[in-house]
């Protein structure tokens, strides 16, 4: 590994966590495509800025930026309040009019502007070591370090501050105001943070895999934990594994640093996706299963003890009866005999008394509308399941 | 300088071909962004947009040429996968729809980005001009470009007329529509396909990045004038081939202006005028209306003064000194006049005195009986 590499990863890793920890906050508060709008919409305020200072890495400039970043939120809200759109709406309109603004201006000007922007929306974090920080002559290492990592620690400082605040504004926002935490103030900081950590990040991942770096990491955790402290925690591990492992890959097939990240990332979302435990697809598809046939399996034994009747038990009417295809109702059926909750003679169904007892039971609290009692009922008789 | 750019519109071939495809899609972008927008799916188009990048790059590895065609075709595939992983989340998992968004959005991008930077690497001299997808580059249209564009807009319009009744029910009241036993799901579906197929046709033209303003724009901008839903298809398409036609223009005759932001700032253009001067939902005309409520909430509180100043008097039409009033700061020369038009106080030489009518609205004032 050169020092540049190794001061790469570093930046990388910088930018993963102070984009992970707003981020969190942004899922948990359904704000996730704010961080969309404002990537995009910080562009003609970093145009301008450089118009003003002719300097990509001046204070100004991240200033300008910034405020371009809540002026988006504003007028986001703006828009929403006069209730003339759609909430959703008025980000798609505020967003592609800012861009469009930024590049237009980028281009108007193309000749004397040293901007570019595919740099602007991509971002290219290989250049970074070779922008300098020199102090007094000294080189202090490169200057996206030094303003990602004050970002990062702001930010930081700013959490352990207000984490309590934070929390109770994100999850009961009535609570905080009576409390007097003014949810107001805090979602306006929020919005402070992430525009800020969205300019700070922009020159080394670009405006539009931000949202990557925000969102993935902590929407993946949100699969796997509901508690706040481990969902930061594991986000900013998620996103640090991420930029380490797609850095490397990028650096292997020789593409772009942060569209690596972002597949890597997209990639380990996928795997959560499919195999969260309860909250993955594959086990609710595993659950929803299991509960269809669970429920039909119920319909099945109060069908069978409300006809008394032979005629009306033989096995081959099920199927007419309650309407199931002939693989479903023999599933039903040997699930049934396998609980023994059923005995079949010459073709006649009828309930053991283990059955019996169940159906008796499942009968009086769907009569009493204690319908959630039902699967500790289903949990005490049923020894295999769907 | 109109008339400059008219002359040569008349003259010029390419600038036609370019000018018609803008117009086009700017028709049918508008026209099935009202579906999109009315669904409150806005964004879902911009998720789209970015997600049929990789696609772009897949079908150019696989393809092996630029062929437009080609790799339209594999943008929508990969708008159609994203589709399909955005609604998965949505429905399998406690995500909420911005998040499922956000995520596929920025990863898909990324990937795309990925296989971007991978094929200007690869030693093939035919790859420089993916690029293009990024902001759209309305001047590469050909007349068969625009032939494919009028082509399917065609089939889509002819949807959307097919479908109208089951796409309006299904927008306004999807579990109704299911009870009745549409098929809410194939509905649904169809809807989603024609927004992606409208997203790949503007790529080449807009962009990735700036796709979804063309679908929704000049749909937000319609549903300010009117509240039928047929008018506000057609009105969007009308904005939207109007941002068109006005974009293409004002970026061929200025220098070095991509045409894509051009567009999508003129429809915000729409938007804006659109929310402000509306007649029925404006903010203009919303503040006209508070300001004259709150003016007539005004003379009828000097109206009101009036009367209790009056109501014990024999006579009710006794004229009084308007000095009187100032007891009474809400008055104005101006209100007073207002008051006297309307009939319902007569003025005479510095004195007022309440007419027949002034007195019984006043009277009446509390009880609605007017």
């Amino acid at each position: 590994m050169t020092s540049a590499q190794i001061e790469i990863q570093f930046i990388l890793g910088l930018v993963a966590i102070a984009c992970a920890l707003p981020g969190v906050f942004l899922v948990l508060r359904k704000m996730a495509l704010i961080s969309d709008a404002i990537s995009h919409s910080i562009l003609p305020g970093i145009v301008l800025g450089f118009f003003i200072t002719q300097d990509l890495a001046s204070p100004l400039l991240i200033v300008m930026a910034t405020l371009t970043g809540v002026l988006t939120v504003v007028l986001v809200e703006y828009i929403q309040k006069t209730g003339l759109v759609k909430e959703d709406t008025a980000i798609g309109l505020v967003f592609p009019s800012m861009f469009s603004l930024g590049v237009i201006l980028i281009a108007r000007n193309a000749g004397d502007v040293h901007l570019d922007v595919d740099a602007v929306l991509l971002g290219e974090v290989a250049f970074a070591p070779f922008d300098r920080w020199m102090y007094q002559g000294i080189d202090m290492g490169p200057r996206s370090l030094w303003i990602i990592g004050t970002i990062l620690l702001v930010s930081v400082l700013l959490l352990i501050l207000f984490f309590k605040e934070l929390k109770i504004a994100t999850f009961d926002t009535g609570l905080a105001a009576s409390l007097g935490f003014t949810p107001i103030g805090i979602h306006y900081g929020l919005m402070t943070v992430s525009s800020v950590t969205t300019v700070g990040a922009f020159d080394a991942i670009g405006a539009i895999l931000v949202v990557a770096f925000m969102i993935v990491p902590a929407a993946s955790v949100y699969l796997l934990t509901t508690n706040l402290k481990k969902m930061l925690v594991y986000s900013c591990v998620l996103g640090l594994v991420a930029s380490l492992v797609g850095y490397w890959i990028a650096n292997y097939l020789d593409t772009s640093i942060a569209g690596t990240i972002a597949t890597v990332l997209g990639l380990i979302f996928f795997m959560v996706y499919l195999f969260a435990p309860s909250k993955g697809y594959i086990s609710q598809w595993y659950r929803t299963k299991q509960q269809k046939t669970e429920v039909a399996m119920l319909v099945f034994m109060l069908h069978i003890s409300n006809h008394e009747e032979e005629k009306e038990r033989n096995i081959n009417h099920l199927q007419e009866h309650i309407n199931w295809t002939a693989s479903r109702a023999k599933k039903i059926l040997k699930l049934a005999g396998k609980n023994n909750m059923i005995v079949i003679k010459n073709n006649v169904i009828s309930l053991t008394d283990k059955g019996d007892k169940f159906t008796q039971k499942a009968i009086s609290y769907i009569s009493d509308n204690k319908n959630s009692e039902l699967e500790g009922v289903k949990e005490a008789f049923f020894l295999f399941r769907g | 300088m109109i008339q400059e750019y008219l002359e040569l519109l008349l003259v010029d071939y390419t600038l036609q071909v370019i000018t018609l495809g803008t117009a086009v899609l700017g028709a049918v972008c508008g026209m099935l962004g009202s579906f999109a927008v009315l669904r409150k799916q806005s964004l879902l188009g911009d998720a789209i947009s970015h997600a049929s990048l990789p696609g772009i790059a897949i079908a150019f590895l696989v393809l092996g040429v630029k062929d437009n065609n080609g790799l339209l075709l594999g943008a929508l595939a990969s708008g159609l996968l994203s589709a399909i992983f955005i609604k998965g989340i949505i429905t399998k998992t406690h995500l909420k729809s911005d998040t499922a968004l956000g995520v596929v959005l920025s990863t898909f991008f990324g990937f795309g980005m990925l296989l971007l930077t991978y094929i200007q690497k690869l030693p093939n001299a035919n790859q420089s001009g993916l690029e293009k997808y990024l902001f759209g580059q309305a001047a590469t249209l050909l007349a068969s470009d625009v032939w494919l564009m009028t082509t399917i807009s065609g089939i889509s319009l002819l949807v959307v007329l097919l479908f109208w009744k089951e796409f309006k029910m299904v927008l306004f009241d999807a579990d109704y529509t299911k009870t009745l036993g549409f098929n809410v799901k194939f509905i649904d579906t169809l809807i989603t396909s024609f927004i992606v197929i409208s997203i790949v046709m503007g790529l080449q033209t807009v962009g990735v990045v700036l796709m979804s303003a063309m679908l929704l724009a000049p749909a937000a901008a319609a549903r300010q004038w009117t509240n039928s839903l047929a008018k506000m298809v057609m009105l969007a398409g009308l904005f939207g081939a109007i941002s068109g036609v006005i974009g293409t223009g004002i970026s061929a005759s200025a220098n070095n202006l991509s045409t894509g932001p051009v567009i999508v700032l003129i429809a915000t253009l729409f938007v804006m005028f659109s929310f402000v001067f509306s007649p029925i939902r404006g903010l203009l005309f919303k503040q006209i209306k508070l300001w004259k409520n709150r003016n007539d909430l005004k003379l009828m509180k000097t109206l009101l003064f009036m009367y209790n100043l009056v109501k014990d008097h024999e006579n009710v039409a006794h004229p009084h000194k308007i000095q009187i009033l100032n007891n009474f700061q809400g008055y104005t020369r101006k209100s007073l006049n207002r008051l006297q038009a309307e009939n319902l106080i007569l003025l005479e030489k510095g004195n007022w005195s309440l007419t027949e009518k002034g007195f019984k609205t006043a009277k009446n004032l509390y009880t609605q009986e007017l």
